[in-house]
């Protein structure tokens, strides 16, 4: 869907609910929010992997992941940790306040393609929220899929987003759910240690199997490394990518790794494709 | 389309026909020149080679309010865009800058400021028949009479101008200028042609850019990046003042409760560009600045949209404090090739 006849115009949402996943400095709200107008709530549709413009008039805008699948129902979600000057005013933000959304922007994972196949994602910290989505689409359309594996961890457990749906799907027998934590805590009784270490001892097996992760540049870099050992090849692995961005339809040129407009080409990129890109892991 | 002649002397009732449109023509000192709106009885300095600031800047102002509102409104205002304007004396390598840049913002869907600027406006060219010290449009692909772009062209043939239509809104001009012009022969057409060897014969600075564009990914850890950029000053100059770059921020400005968003040219020059908020810049030094630079214009934009995205003007090796000089760098990449 084009979202407006001018791009840059954004629509109105308000926030329906919103909470806390993470405390401290550099705290992750989530906002569940719907568009003022039926008419623009009827039309949206975003796919998971997809990205969203949201802001506050005399403030700014930043482009935020879309951390819910569309089968979830006519609302979005975003998950935001608070960073700079937009993210700040964002938190502001408590339920019956309004703010801005245009999009939705980018490509997204080639769920339709990966039909048939089993899913494994494998995400850090904030980078869980792109692939949220991806989560949720498959348990709604699991009958399609070879199953799902999910791996996420976060610094401590207080840094891990979404906690209360894994631990209810760490319960769930058709799904594969690790969570983990860097360091040992008291009362955590999951994984302890790094993401890319529980991969190789969850050790999953690359036939017919697709990967997908996110997260931290150091984290992504270890995965990658640790997939290829499991035996994955490179088109069966995805990632998104993240540079900074203003107008998120490929006109303000600052989103480019290489030859490839992150916005508009991205944010999702195949492994195999994202190699040939020099800029990509800058 | 039709050729028509224009005795200079009939310039001002040629001018006076253009009623109903602003006329923006090269205006202030040589070193500061730019297109500006014309007052009544003026003539447009046109005898000078490229104005400092491209005219991108008609169609994609430096600054550009995207809309206004009021803090605690809801009411979004866009401004209405609707006055008409004639560029007169637009350089060749700057008209086709635009054909080029339109690729950009039309890519999978139109920018409305930048294409409805571009469609309340006529450019109206003029031959270079004295190119400068740095132009090297022959070597990109265009030419000191190129068309690419405008709507009509003019050459100076002394006592006259040669006017040619390009487009059905060059045609139109040439309606409404009516008595004022005579019909052109054979033989201005032919002078025309004439001087514009001359002066495509006069450019002294070139670069073949075959293979750069292929060739160019293969050259990313070259040492030659650091050697180009080793002086570079971060200052934009070569970018802003670029026809082609059209990159741009957007921002929010309050004053009181009066508010705009808008959009202001920005350079992949500067350190901000590309830096997170976290710190991390996936471009930290100049030597990836300038690198992005030279594979956006000679290798990027040629696998996205077919053309070389540098339009010879000379302006980035004229005007950059430090001398960087862009087919200097051209040249160090064909050999490194
Ligand atoms: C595809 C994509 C998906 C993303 N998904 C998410 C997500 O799901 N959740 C999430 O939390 N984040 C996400 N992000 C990151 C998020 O967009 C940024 O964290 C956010 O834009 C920061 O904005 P800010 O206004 O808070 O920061 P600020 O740094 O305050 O930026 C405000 C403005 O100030 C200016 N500015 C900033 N730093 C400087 C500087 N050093 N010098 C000069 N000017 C500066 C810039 O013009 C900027 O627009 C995503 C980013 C991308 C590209
Ligand atoms: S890169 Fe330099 S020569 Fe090429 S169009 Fe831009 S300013 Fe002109
Ligand atoms: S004009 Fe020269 S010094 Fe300034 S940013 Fe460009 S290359 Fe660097
Ligand atoms: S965000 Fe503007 S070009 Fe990608």
């Amino acid at each position: 869907m084009k979202t407006n006849e001018n791009p840059y115009i954004p629509y109105y949402a308000t926030v329906e609910d919103t909470w806390f996943e993470t405390g401290g400095e550099r705290a992750i709200k989530t906002f569940k929010v719907v568009f003022d107008d039926e008419e623009v709530r009827k039309n949206w549709n975003h796919r998971p992997g997809q990205c969203a413009m949201i802001g506050i008039l005399g403030v700014g805008e930043s482009m935020i992941s879309i951390s819910c699948s569309p089968t979830e129902g006519d609302f979005l979600r975003f998950s935001v940790m608070r960073m700079g000057k937009v993210t700040q005013a964002l938190h502001q933000l408590e339920a019956g306040d309004k703010m801005t959304v245009r999009g939705p922007y980018g490509n997204s994972f080639p769920l339709e393609e990966w039909e048939g196949k089993h899913v494994i994602t494998i995400g850090g910290g904030i980078g869980q929220a792109p692939m949220r989505p991806v989560v949720e689409y498959v348990k709604a359309n699991y009958q399609k899929y070879d199953g799902l594996t999910m791996i996420y961890g976060a610094r401590t457990s207080g840094d891990l987003c979404f906690k209360g749906e894994f631990e209810a799907m760490a319960q769930n027998e058709d799904l594969s759910c690790h969570l983990t934590i860097d360091i040992e805590e008291e009362q955590w009784d999951h994984n302890v240690g790094f993401v890319p270490q529980v991969l190789l001892d969850v050790k999953p097996s690359p036939d017919n199997t697709i990967a997908v992760t996110c997260g931290p540049p150091i984290m992504i870099r270890f995965v990658l490394e640790n997939l290829k050992k499991l035996g994955f090849e490179d088109d069966q692995i995805y990632t998104t990518l993240e540079n900074r961005m203003k107008c998120g339809i490929g006109k303000c040129g600052r989103c480019n790794a290489g030859n490839m407009y992150v916005c508009k080409d991205g944010p999702v990129f195949n492994y195999a494709a994202l190699k040939e890109i020099p800029e990509a892991f800058s | 389309m039709s050729a028509m002649l224009l005795n200079k002397e009939k310039w001002p009732d040629f001018v006076e026909k253009l009623a109903g449109k602003t006329i923006w023509a090269p205006q202030g000192e040589e070193a500061e020149m730019r297109f500006a709106p014309v007052t009544e009885g003026e003539a447009p300095a046109l005898e000078y080679g490229n104005t400092r600031v491209p005219p991108k800047q008609a169609v994609f102002p430096q600054t550009e309010t995207m809309f206004r509102f009021q803090l605690g409104g809801e009411e979004l205002e866009i401004p209405k865009l609707e006055e008409e304007a004639v560029l007169l004396g637009v350089r060749p390598c700057d008209a086709r800058s635009m054909a080029i840049v339109d690729n950009l913002f039309s890519w999978d869907e139109n920018d409305p400021y930048y294409f409805k600027h571009r469609e309340l406006l006529t450019l109206v060219g003029l031959t270079c028949t004295e190119p400068g010290l740095n132009c090297f449009c022959t070597s990109v692909g265009g030419g000191p009479a190129s068309k690419e772009g405008l709507d009509l062209l003019m050459t100076d043939l002394g006592d006259q101008y040669l006017l040619e239509a390009i487009t059905e809104k060059g045609e139109a001009l040439l309606k409404a200028a009516g008595e004022v012009l005579e019909d052109a022969g054979d033989e201005q057409i032919k002078e025309k042609e004439r001087l514009t060897e001359e002066a495509a014969a006069n450019i002294k600075r070139n670069v073949n850019p075959d293979g750069i564009p292929e060739g160019l990914p293969g050259l990313w850890e070259d040492p030659l990046w650091q050697r180009v950029s080793a002086s570079c000053l971060g200052c934009g100059t070569c970018t802003y003042l670029c026809p082609t770059c059209h990159c741009f921020d957007i921002q929010d400005e309050v004053e009181g409760f009066s508010a705009r968003r808008c959009r202001t040219w920005d350079s992949c020059m500067f350190n901000e560009y590309t830096m997170h908020t976290s710190g991390h810049n996936p471009r930290p030094s100049r030597r990836e600045r300038t690198r992005n630079r030279i594979n956006h214009k000679y290798s990027y934009y040629v696998d996205k949209f077919d053309v070389i995205a540098c339009v010879g003007c000379g302006r980035c090796i004229n005007l950059c404090p430090v001398n960087i000089d862009i087919v200097d760098i051209l040249r160090q990449v064909k050999e490194a090739l």
